[in-house]
């Protein structure tokens, strides 16, 4: 544990610099989409790299924060520090509501539902356009205010987001080290097990479900005060397919890999710019390569790899 | 109400049935082959339409042999799937095969958007479009030859499964796939041809659909998942329960986008699955006894 929390210090340290290096550039911008999309994909993690549980309907949590919190302060006129709380209290009963019938779903079917519940939460966003504007969106959204400063530059939005991502990286590093990870990471190798040992996989599950759509719900209502504008294209199918995509390439069950897998695919559609129509079929190719020749994601894999290529008849220890 | 719009709705609503059917069929065979859904279905239904268009135009070919042209090259694809994608699976966890399933999907569709552009393409219908009348309501040829060619091809299937010997060792592997091996059925070919059989209907899927709905690169996401869903309320059987379940649907859907509101037509099928896979996760015809949960 005292190993894990000098790991944290360091990344709290790293990421606390790093705006130095950039003097707010067009750069910090994109580095607080990563601290929102490290939030998701942790999130993310939490249910599919430690509860072993898929979803693809992802987005949709997201949505729904940054809906919610965006219709509460432009409509009601809620301070942004009500509204947040309050959204993520409502998604994590909906997230509680349905995970009881839908987590009783495994693999497959799972996935499939899960898909069902992200498309619906769409296409609600698209249709109740009296309440959400539509496909056109919702804009005006208030910026988050701290005791007289706002966050309306990328530079205060930096640290304003990731004060928030840090704590959820120290929460989900506290909680994957406790006993409710070890009974997570039961329910992962086998629940009939992990039930026989005393774990009450169904509740469990359940729990983490809501843990991780509550987590989703704060990352969207923290996007819709940065962003003041939301629309339903940033919350569909695509968008939990790439949440997806950053936990797999990252690393199931590590949040670190969560990070790296988020800021990989944020700063790589960046550097891509004239792919840009394609960036979904570096996705897909990503995906497929690394279930098949990473399944560890890039932090097992790489350390793999190093020990492959410089220690020869060592063997690779797979990690 | 008028008995004529209703009359109309569930026509039209039972040619997309037919549609789903066929897509929920291909579900089918591959889930009960191997127990993998396979995420990139709908992809296959939409390579059958654009390969039909590009066998059209490019290609000049005429109606009747571009759309088997387009079959033949929607089979091979779906072969280099099993054998590039899902044979080579070190670890064939359920979540690794719906990621790499996924992945593959996403390739796929990005591939035929390099192809074939963002642009919506028409295919023209196999015989006119004069709209003939039944009862108080019209329907076009197309929707005739959906439901003809949707009948012919589940009594292929069936002949297939019932009468020939690759048929029944298909049937074996899914009762059973190690006691199949144990007979001598080569069980990697039979999970290859449940690649190609399905690959094949949804490439038909996809042709017969689009003179009607238009068809473009992206097509595949949301027939592929009402597919499914007509697989879900059929049990994931591949036989006659699925049209069931594929006919409800489309019926369901149009009766409840001109009913209800066009805008949540899509939410329909999606709130049906829901719903069946909360309620009867065997389908609705099934016994409780299977091991879908």
């Amino acid at each position: 544990m005292k190993r894990e929390l000098l790991k944290f210090a360091a990344f709290a340290v790293f990421v606390l610099l790093l705006p130095l290096l950039f003097q707010g550039g067009y750069l910090m911008n994109v580095l607080v989409f990563v601290g929102i999309n490290t939030m998701l994909a942790i999130a993310l993690n939490l249910l599919l790299g430690y509860a072993g549980q898929i979803s693809l309907g992802h987005a949709g949590f997201f949505g729904l924060g940054a809906y919610l919190s965006g219709i509460l302060t432009v409509s009601y006129g809620w301070n942004p520090w009500q509204a947040m709380p309050v959204a993520a209290l409502a998604v994590g009963c909906l997230a509680g509501l349905i995970g009881f019938p839908i987590l009783k779903l495994k693999g497959h079917y799972l996935a499939m539902a899960t898909l069902g519940l992200g498309i619906i939460i769409y296409i609600v966003f698209n249709e109740t356009i009296d309440l959400t504007g539509g496909p056109s969106g919702l804009s005006g959204i208030p910026n988050i205010a701290l005791g007289g400063v706002t966050f309306d530059t990328d530079v205060k939005n930096y640290y304003l987001i990731w004060g928030f991502t840090l704590a959820v990286v120290l929460f989900s590093i506290n909680l994957a080290n406790s006993r409710v990870g070890r009974a997570l990471r039961a329910v992962h190798d086998s629940e009939v097990a992990a039930r026989v040992v005393g774990v009450n996989a169904r509740i469990l599950k359940v729990q983490i479900f809501t843990l991780s759509a509550v987590i989703s719900s704060l990352a969207g209502s923290l996007y819709a005060h940065t962003m003041t504008f939301v629309s339903p294209a940033s919350f569909g199918f695509n968008f939990s397919i790439e949440l997806l995509t950053m936990v797999v390439i990252g690393g199931l069950g590590s949040v670190y890999g969560s990070f790296l897998g988020a800021a990989l695919l944020t700063l790589l559609p960046e550097f891509l710019r004239a792919a840009h129509d394609y960036d979904i079929i570096i996705y897909g190719g990503l995906l497929m390569l690394m279930v098949m020749f990473m399944p560890g994601g890039l932090v097992r894999g790489i350390p793999a790899l190093f020990r492959k290529l410089f220690k020869p008849g060592g063997g690779a220890g797979h990690a | 109400m008028q008995f004529d719009q209703l009359l109309q709705y569930t026509l039209s609503g039972l040619s997309t049935g037919a549609i789903y059917a066929l897509i929920g069929i291909g579900f089918s065979i591959i889930y009960n082959a191997t127990g993998i859904i396979n995420f990139a279905q709908g992809e296959f239904v939409m390579l059958g339409g654009l390969l039909t268009l590009s066998c059209l135009d490019l290609l000049k070919l005429p109606l009747w042999a571009a759309i088997p042209c387009a079959v033949a090259v929607s089979t091979v694809a779906g072969l280099l799937f099993e054998r590039l994608a899902i044979r080579p699976l070190r670890q064939p966890t359920p979540i690794n095969l719906v990621i790499i399933t996924i992945g593959g999907s996403i390739l796929i569709r990005g591939l035929a958007m390099l192809i074939w552009g963002k642009d919506t393409h028409s295919i023209p219908p196999f015989s006119g479009d004069e709209p003939i009348a039944i009862g108080g309501a019209t329907i076009l040829p197309q929707h005739l030859w959906i439901l003809a060619i949707t009948l012919v091809i589940i009594a292929i299937n069936k002949i297939y499964f019932y009468h020939t010997i690759s048929g029944k060792a298909m049937r074996a592997c899914a009762y059973n796939r190690r006691a199949a091996g144990l007979v001598g059925i080569d069980v990697r070919r039979m999970v290859l041809f449940s690649f190609m059989i399905s690959s094949a209907l949804g490439a038909v899927a996809g042709i017969i659909v689009a003179p009607l709905t238009m068809t473009a690169y992206d097509v595949g996401v949301m027939l592929g998942l009402k597919g499914f869903c007509a697989a879900i309320i059929g049990g994931m059987s591949s036989g006659i329960a699925t049209v069931v379940g594929g006919l409800l649907l489309g019926v369901l859907e149009s009766l409840g986008a001109g009913l209800i509101s066009s805008g949540y037509k899509d939410a329909i099928a999606f709130i049906i699955l829901l719903l069946i896979l909360f309620i009867r996760p065997q389908g609705l015809f099934g016994k409780a006894d299977s091991e879908r949960v």
